[in-house]
């Protein structure tokens, strides 16, 4: 009976996706406790390439799956696959990014099997104090030692739950992307590969893909940024995120922004920080005219340092800011990115 | 066709005030105003076009205590059909897994062709009951529904939102599907529609009714798989520097510098 922590890892055509890598190194960090071994399951139609990649950020052993059902994700031959894998290989622990497609396949798969399923969570670690293991011995835990703990934002981030799951395996959790760290590239590590096959049906295929279409542009992954600056409601409509724009270009920064402003089809949706959103912890993050509703703060309070520019002191914003500029954000930002350039003009000029 | 939509009464947070009791950590819901939650909403309004186009009754699903009865009634004042209840003592402290298996045991009460929830709910973020009732009742599912595109009765299709694209899905009925923002603007109330709201009886549905449809080992706090070890607030960081009434120029010196001094710049 395999007791390992399973990580199943996000591929879109056919590319292994970073919060996949993410994981295994969270899983590597828990194994450290458990002692047993990071497994990546991979699924997919043609991903054998993939697999190297898989043992060099960390994983012992990888479980390929490849069959043209899997090629573009559907709920049900995904979940089918990955009942098998659970039937097959009794993992102790399963992780999957909290992604459209985690959060799609891991619920159905967890009541497929009758086990329990945390989401978008942001910590994890195995039951190490008297109190934690107590606990979950009176809520019906016969191996407390191999327990993991899942905490997760909830109320859009303003409390943090941790929760267990004492008395079904596989214990499962989807994890928020850009939150837990890759560990460091080895490409000299080898791993185990097991070739596990999957008897499908035509009818296991219960939708219909009639159309598969990739945005043309490329997502912008605020999550891998160094630098955001971001505009919010104050910006004042679409054309005011011109100004945003050019002291990002100034810094050298990506473009972000509140929930209000995507939902008022100022910007797209990409650029969105915050519950639904995504988790950011750039070096630097200067928010602009945002306010700081708690599902935005939620999502960008891990930031190394934040500067906040808002006309209203009362802004929440301002409670986590490092430095904060009551002021008129339409006033300072063109000054700041003419500082900006002219810093950098005198950096180079030295 | 029937036509259900699951939504779920939630504390209102859009004004940034989350009322947590010191001591247990918990919230104070009872301190806290309600709403329907965003994604249910858009999902009523879908139903609702829906049943413009091929026909049917919308009914509207939530499992809660009594008082989730408001949210139910703005949902008929919105102009859904019918309004179902599932309360009982016995539902209490239920997570995700528990809470699905008790709607679906209301489901097939009820019956139902195409049914719709919110992708997730503000409160709980998790997103996970939708694909769970799905599982729990044998129905294909489509989630982040972003568009209907065509409707028929026997097949729907739609557009299916990824983080990098989207799929067009034709899924057969019947079958469920989780709504996301874009999907459709709710409509308001209208005055009528309030009158008629509270003139509708609403079905109530407990532990009684649905006793054979579900596995009652497998609901409440004692038969949910996960459990709360302990909830907790965040500890807010220390406040930092704020500046006021100075200069731009000022303000903006003071921002240089300080990226400088972090080396940012």
């Amino acid at each position: 009976m395999s007791k390992d922590i399973f990580v199943v890892i996000e591929q879109r055509n056919n590319k292994v996706q970073g919060v996949g890598l993410e994981l295994i190194g969270e899983a590597t960090r828990l194994n450290a406790d458990l002692k047993e071994q990071v497994v990546a399951v991979l699924l997919g139609g043609d991903v054998k390439g993939e697999v190297d990649k898989l043992y060099h950020y960390g994983a012992d052993k990888v479980i390929l799956v490849e069959d043209p059902m899997l090629k573009d994700f559907a709920t049900e031959p995904y979940t089918k696959a990955l009942t098998a894998v659970c039937k097959e290989f009794e993992p102790e622990i399963m992780l999957f990014g909290a992604s459209s497609i985690g959060r799609d396949v891991a619920p159905r798969l967890a009541s497929r099997i009758k086990t329990g399923l945390v989401a978008d969570c942001t910590g994890l670690r195995m039951a190490k104090e008297q109190e934690e293991l107590d606990r979950e011995v009176a809520c019906g835990c016969t191996d407390p030692e191999r327990a993991l703990l899942m905490t997760r934002p909830t109320f859009g981030g303003n409390l943090m739950a941790t929760l267990m799951c004492p008395r079904t395996k596989p214990q499962m959790a989807t994890v928020r992307p850009g939150v837990m760290k890759k560990i460091a590239k080895d490409t000299t590590r080898k791993g185990e590969l097991i070739e596990f096959k999957v008897d499908f049906v035509p009818e296991d295929m219960n939708i219909e893909i009639l159309e598969v279409v990739k945005s043309e542009k490329k997502a912008v992954d605020l999550t891998e940024a160094k630098l955001i600056v971001s505009g919010g409601r104050g910006v004042g409509g679409p054309e005011g995120f011109g100004i945003i724009r050019d002291l990002a270009k100034a810094l050298g920064a990506e473009v972000g922004s509140s929930r209000a402003c995507v939902d008022a089809g100022w910007i797209e949706k990409d650029r969105q920080v915050g519950q639904t959103g995504k988790t950011v912890r750039p070096d630097l993050y200067v928010a602009c005219g945002i306010s700081g509703a708690i599902q935005h703060v939620a999502g960008m309070e891990n930031s190394g340092f934040i500067v906040a520019i808002n006309k209203n002191e009362a802004a929440p914003i301002f409670q986590v800011a490092d430095l904060g500029i009551v002021a008129d954000l339409k006033v300072i930002v063109p000054k700041l990115t003419e500082a900006v350039n002219k810093f950098n003009e005198s950096k180079t000029a030295q | 066709m029937k036509i259900v939509v699951c939504i779920k009464q939630v504390p209102d947070t859009t004004g940034g005030v989350v009322k947590v009791d010191p001591v247990t950590g918990t919230l104070r819901r009872d301190l806290m105003p309600t709403i329907i939650n965003h994604d249910d909403k858009t999902g009523i309004e879908a139903a609702l076009q829906l049943r413009e186009k091929i026909g049917g009754t919308v009914t509207v699903v939530t499992m809660g205590p009594p008082q989730a009865d408001v949210a139910l009634r703005e949902a008929l004042a919105m102009g859904a059909d019918e309004a179902v209840l599932v309360s009982g003592r016995e539902f209490g402290g239920s997570d995700t897994y528990a809470t699905s298996g008790i709607l679906a045991g209301a489901l097939q009460k009820i019956g139902y062709d195409i049914i719709i929830t919110g992708r997730q709910a503000i409160d709980g973020d998790t997103a996970q009951v939708g694909p769970q009732l799905a599982e729990k009742l044998g129905v294909p599912q489509v989630s982040y529904v972003e568009e209907v595109i065509d409707a028929k009765p026997e097949a729907i299709t739609v557009k299916r939102q990824f983080e990098d694209g989207y799929h067009i899905i034709r899924i057969k009925t019947p079958c469920l599907l989780t709504a996301i923002a874009e999907l459709a603007e709710p409509r308001y109330m209208t005055v009528s529609g309030i009158v008629d709201a509270y003139e509708k009886d609403i079905q109530v549905i407990g532990f009684e009714d649905i006793k054979d449809l579900i596995e009652v080992e497998w609901i409440g706090l004692k038969g949910s798989p996960t459990n709360i070890y302990k909830s907790f607030t965040k500890d807010l960081k220390g406040a930092g520097t704020i500046l006021k009434d100075l200069s731009a120029e000022k303000f903006v010196e003071a921002i240089i510098e300080k990226l400088d001094e972090k080396h940012i710049i």
